[in-house]
């Protein structure tokens, strides 16, 4: 042996884990929902995916080699994760300058402003998301059809969300009996037979890379478990309370991106809370905007709208509120 | 579901290359340098000169105070010099080189193997040979046992543990020990139980070592008063903590110690050298080793005199690979790595591991992406992310109300961050910093 | 309308009246009373606040000094002899003079003289590296280039040397606030009189092995040999632990040791250089 020995402190090993492990894995889990997404959208739903992911890295790349002079880290892979989030946050009929425009607004904006990965208080895909809503209000609430407009990409044939049938029929004082027959069934809903965005629709894609995901360990179950419990229990209590104002628990967890917002958007490491019980209170939060948005605000959908909310407190939960120490119960009763 | 305990905790790869390796002796060597300071607590009083004439188990260093143990001569032949030579520690440190000529032991001393089970030895006069043995914590903490074993007024022991869970991978010769020598741990848990005026005692082994779980338990009912407990793979279930927990679900509070809860945690290797010291007279002068590796010949299991330098045993499992590159004192998961490979083996060498220059060197730091892997490992509940954050920018106070120094540098944090960023290096740091300032107030 | 505008006018006028009033009164109330010479010697140090003086930061130094009836033990490195001048003149004391000072690093052990036996691969932290081994040498004393020293600077004086991997002080904007001195864990930075011109002799190792091991690990370092000690003249050089040490109190800058020093461990400072005249010397003198 010529070389030198090593010396170096404690642990000699380690998992293998790796950043672009991570991102690839939650990619993986991304891939049933954009199969279900090709399925119904077609053409659409792959050109506004292709072009999200490849600008979102093409601009990590810009910024990262000639604004801040670093060596780009384009391929840890999470510039790829945002960009199909991103894609997936939005109808597949949207004009490609919109979604360039979205994906510079994520990367330079929401991520790279604040420091890159690791650093950005909020969610870089849902802030896009957002600011797309608020400038472009027309194009990114117009749901093309599934299926029927496969092969179509800006000239899709659109219609409303369930969600917007609810809350529309609502406010003109119909029952939710009366609206049934607009709306798809639960089982369609779970299948992902409704207009919406392109990646959060079919419950069942999705909870397939939930599955994946805790498998492989890249989240625990604390967020996407709360914020689903949370929707189910409040949506429940109110419709108890009045069955024909309100739209039913399952209806409300299958329509308007909860699942995809709990499991892949408010699980995001960089922007969510950093220990189990502040994850509880991060997703239980996440649930309770979602609902109070819906029911009694403008908006019919309140996801997106909720996690950012819950992004800002983010700092403070990790904080205030800390983890059980081991021996901690213990010095207090004794 | 088996037991282990509740809070964090990895599983790396158990890597057991040398689990089916019976136990040899090695061969004695030409020459072993014997440190005076291989436990925690003050270095022992050099006794012998050099020329001297030493014998095998010979006191040559005698306990200079309560936390200290004395040291005992592994081999026969002739002091050769008395000066600082590189140990484990990476320092060079006092040490007695001896010369091996012949083997001759001390007379008092029974070197037959036949198993002695009646104890005829009252708590104090077990106690007395454990302190003469020079016995300490084999597990690797090297904390002298007489200490651990004098009850402070006011406390009572309930239970005695025995940590048989070898939860560091790699390492295997505790559960070697407690396959081959069954019988004399046995006998040595019940001293054990005897100077703690304790009628129960658990023995924990965490279910990677079916074999013994099952030998011991097999043999558990001639004794009485011991149970043995199969637990489930979790590292660091070895640690007094994690181990007391899943056996009782108790938890040893911030800052106390094991006693504060009724448990002393005795570590299995001890148990054989509590039984050798009183009912066999032999002072602690040899233990297991474990020298294992990838790409090691022959992972094998050795029985090794105190003193003999680590590159014999590397040599006798079929010499250092070409392409190794790093040597580890202790288990991979918080074993020391070693600046010479003829540094000694000393009390505490619970194996030597010889890793590949592939799996020598760290990999490329990137940035914390907040995951939160390391939070979810901690078994003691801190925040490796925060305490990494506020050592590197040197805020110290802050760490202190973090409970930095609660941490036992178990390295599961640094173990699964896939930014491969050093949190335990920054935490160790820390804790040092922080143990300064609170040294400064008490002054 | 107008009547809204006026109405706001009108409350948000009367709320900040209100206000000012309540603050007022609750600054009156708490006003804490402080020798007010305090300030005037915060105003004359040089607000660094880099504890050099053993204060924490410069309010601390003000409020000790202010108190003090004894001010001969207390000194700013950072501002030196005038600094002091001015803050004794504040409480009416006066200052004695001190030498300046400069940090000085005692290891020339670069990799050319010094081979580096062990790769080390942690954070890059000397005193982490220090729990864990003497360093990447056969010297156990020297330097580990890790630059904790570096680290601790406020003034931006000290950096590691790319090619010796050693620190260097610019003893330009050195203020001799010992920062890197309490930093060091292998001890090696010292102190010493900055000397006329910044001429000044000091003893670059800190080896306390014997000459055979020292010089077998480093080519530059102290033997412990003591020639330096028989040839000087003042009296200056003590050999202890097989190493040399050069009181800067009595060096007379006479240059004598550096000539005879065998492995060049004694440094030369600031000297103009010299003519060659002896044969066979060891290339010792580095001027810088």
């Amino acid at each position: 042996m010529d070389s030198k020995l090593v010396v170096s402190p404690s642990p000699h090993v380690h998992s293998g884990e790796s950043t672009s492990r991570l991102m690839f894995n939650v990619v993986l889990a991304l891939m049933p929902a954009f199969a279900v997404s090709l399925y119904y959208f077609g053409l659409g739903a792959l050109i506004v995916t292709l072009l999200s992911v490849l600008s979102c890295v093409f601009f990590e790349y810009l910024i990262q080699k000639f604004l801040l002079k670093v060596t780009p880290t384009i391929s840890d892979g999470s510039a790829i994760v945002t960009g199909l989030l991103l894609a997936f946050n939005v109808p597949s009929n949207l004009p490609w300058y919109i979604v360039v425009v979205g994906s510079l607004f994520a990367i330079g904006v929401a991520k790279m402003s604040f420091g890159g990965l690791g650093s950005n208080p909020f969610n870089p895909a849902l802030a896009a998301r957002v600011f797309m809503l608020i400038s472009f209000p027309v194009q990114m609430t117009s749901w093309p059809l599934p299926i029927e407009s496969r092969l179509k990409y800006v000239d899709a044939i659109t219609g409303p969300t369930p969600l917007a049938i609810v809350k529309e029929g609502l406010k003109k004082g119909d029952t939710v009996t009366q609206i049934a027959d607009q709306i798809p069934t639960h089982m369609q809903l779970f299948m992902g037979v409704m207009g919406g965005s392109l990646g959060e629709i079919a419950a069942f894609a999705l909870l397939i890379g939930f599955v994946w995901l805790l498998y492989k360990k890249v989240i625990t179950w604390h967020i996407p478990i709360s914020i689903i419990a949370t929707i189910f229990v409040f949506t429940g209590i109110l419709w108890l309370i009045n069955p024909e104002g309100n739209a039913d628990p399952i209806f409300h967890l299958l329509t308007g991106g909860v699942m995809i917002g709990a499991i892949f958007m408010a699980t995001d490491y960089v922007t969510s809370p950093m220990h189990p019980k502040g994850m509880v209170i991060f997703g239980i939060g996440i649930g309770l905007l979602t609902v109070i948005i819906r029911v009694w605000g403008a908006y019919p959908e309140g996801v997106s709208f909720a996690i950012l909310i819950m992004n800002a407190f983010v700092p403070l939960l990790n904080r205030y509120v800390k983890p059980k120490r081991f021996g901690e119960e213990v010095k207090r009763n004794g | 579901m088996l037991r282990t305990f509740a809070k964090g905790g990895v599983h790396p790869p158990e890597n057991k290359l040398s689990a089916d390796k019976p136990i040899e002796v090695l061969p004695l060597p030409a020459k072993v340098s014997i440190p005076i300071s291989q436990h925690i607590g003050a270095p022992a009083t050099i006794l012998v000169a050099k020329g001297d004439r030493v014998r095998v188990g010979q006191l040559i260093a005698q306990s200079s105070g309560f936390v200290s143990a004395n040291i005992h001569s592994s081999v026969s032949g002739v002091v050769d010099s008395i000066e600082p030579l590189l140990d484990s520690s990476g320092y060079k440190r006092p040490a007695v080189t001896i010369v091996v000529d012949g083997d001759e032991w001390e007379p008092a001393i029974d070197r037959s193997p036949v198993l002695k089970r009646e104890i005829s030895t009252d708590a104090e006069g077990i106690i007395k040979k454990i302190t003469d043995a020079g016995i300490v914590g084999l597990g690797g903490a090297t904390f002298p046992s007489h200490v651990k074993l004098s009850v402070p007024a006011g406390k009572k022991v309930e239970v005695l543990i025995i940590n048989g869970v070898e939860c560091e991978p790699y390492l295997t010769s505790d559960h070697r020990l407690m396959l081959e020598k069954g019988h004399e741990i046995m006998v040595g848990i019940q001293l054990l139980m005897r100077v703690l005026g304790v009628d129960k005692a658990m023995v924990g082994i965490e279910n990677n070592k079916p074999d013994a779980i099952k030998h011991l338990t097999d043999i558990s009912p001639e004794y009485k008063g011991i149970t043995v407990h199969a637990l489930k793979v979790k590292y660091p279930q070895g640690g007094e903590k994690q181990l007391i927990k899943a056996l009782i679900n108790r938890e040893v509070p911030s800052g106390g110690l094991p006693i504060d809860i009724g448990a002393v945690v005795h570590n299995v290797g001890t148990a054989y050298a509590v039984y050798e010291a009183v009912q066999k007279n032999k002072p602690l002068f040899e233990r297991v080793v474990t020298v294992t590796g990838k790409n090691l010949a022959k992972p094998s299991n050795f029985m090794v005199r105190i003193g003999t330098p680590v590159a014999e045993l590397i040599a006798a499992a079929g010499g250092l690979p070409e392409d190794s590159a790093k040597v580890v004192n202790g288990g991979p998961m918080m074993g020391k790595a070693v600046s010479d490979i003829n540094v000694p083996v000393t009390k505490g060498t619970s194996g030597i591991i010889v890793f590949p220059a592939a799996e020598s060197k760290r990999k490329a730091e990137s940035v914390c992406i907040r995951c939160a892997k390391c939070v979810t490992a901690c078994p003691m509940g801190l925040e490796p992310y925060l305490l990494i954050r506020m050592s590197q920018r040197m805020m110290f106070d802050r760490m202190e109300g973090e409970r930095v120094l609660d941490c036992m540098e178990c390295g599961s944090c640094s173990f699964e961050c896939p930014a491969n960023l050093p949190l335990l290096d920054y935490i160790r740091l820390g804790k040092a910093e922080v143990n300064k300032i609170i040294r400064a107030r008490k002054n | 309308m107008s009547s809204i505008l006026i109405t706001a006018i009108l409350v948000l006028s009367i709320l900040g009246v209100l206000l000012a009033v309540v603050l007022y009164l609750v600054a009156q109330k708490f006003k804490v009373i402080e020798d007010p010479r305090i300030d005037l010697v915060e105003a004359v140090l040089p607000g660094a606040n880099c504890g050099g003086c053993g204060y924490p930061g410069c309010r601390g130094f003000a409020e000790a000094f202010v108190k003090a009836d004894d001010i001969t033990t207390m000194f700013c490195p950072v501002g030196g002899n005038d600094t002091m001048a001015n803050a004794a003149q504040v409480i009416g004391k006066t200052a004695e003079a001190k030498d300046p000072l400069v940090a000085v690093v005692r290891c020339s052990g670069s990799p050319e003289h010094r081979k580096r036996v062990l790769e080390y691969d942690g954070a890059a932290s000397c005193k982490l590296a220090t729990a864990l081994y003497s360093g990447d040498t056969g010297c156990h004393y020297g330097c580990l280039g890790l630059g904790d020293c570096v680290a601790v600077c406020k003034f931006d004086a000290i950096y590691i040397d790319p090619i010796t991997l050693l620190p260097v002080v610019d003893e330009e904007k050195c203020t001799a606030c010992g920062a890197c001195v309490k930093a060091c864990p292998k001890f090696i930075i010292e102190l010493r009189k900055k000397g006329p011109k910044g001429k000044r002799i000091y003893v670059s190792c800190i080896n306390k092995d014997k000459g055979g091991p020292a010089r077998k690990a480093c080519q530059v370092a102290c033997i412990g040999c003591g020639k330096c000690a028989k040839v000087c003249p003042h009296d200056a050089i003590t050999v202890e632990n097989n190493l040399a040490y050069i009181d800067y109190n009595k060096c007379k800058l006479c240059r004598k040791c550096v000539e005879e020093c065998p492995t060049g461990a004694i440094m030369e400072i600031n000297f103009p250089p010299r003519k060659q005249k002896v044969e066979g010397q060891t290339e010792s003198a580095e001027t810088v």
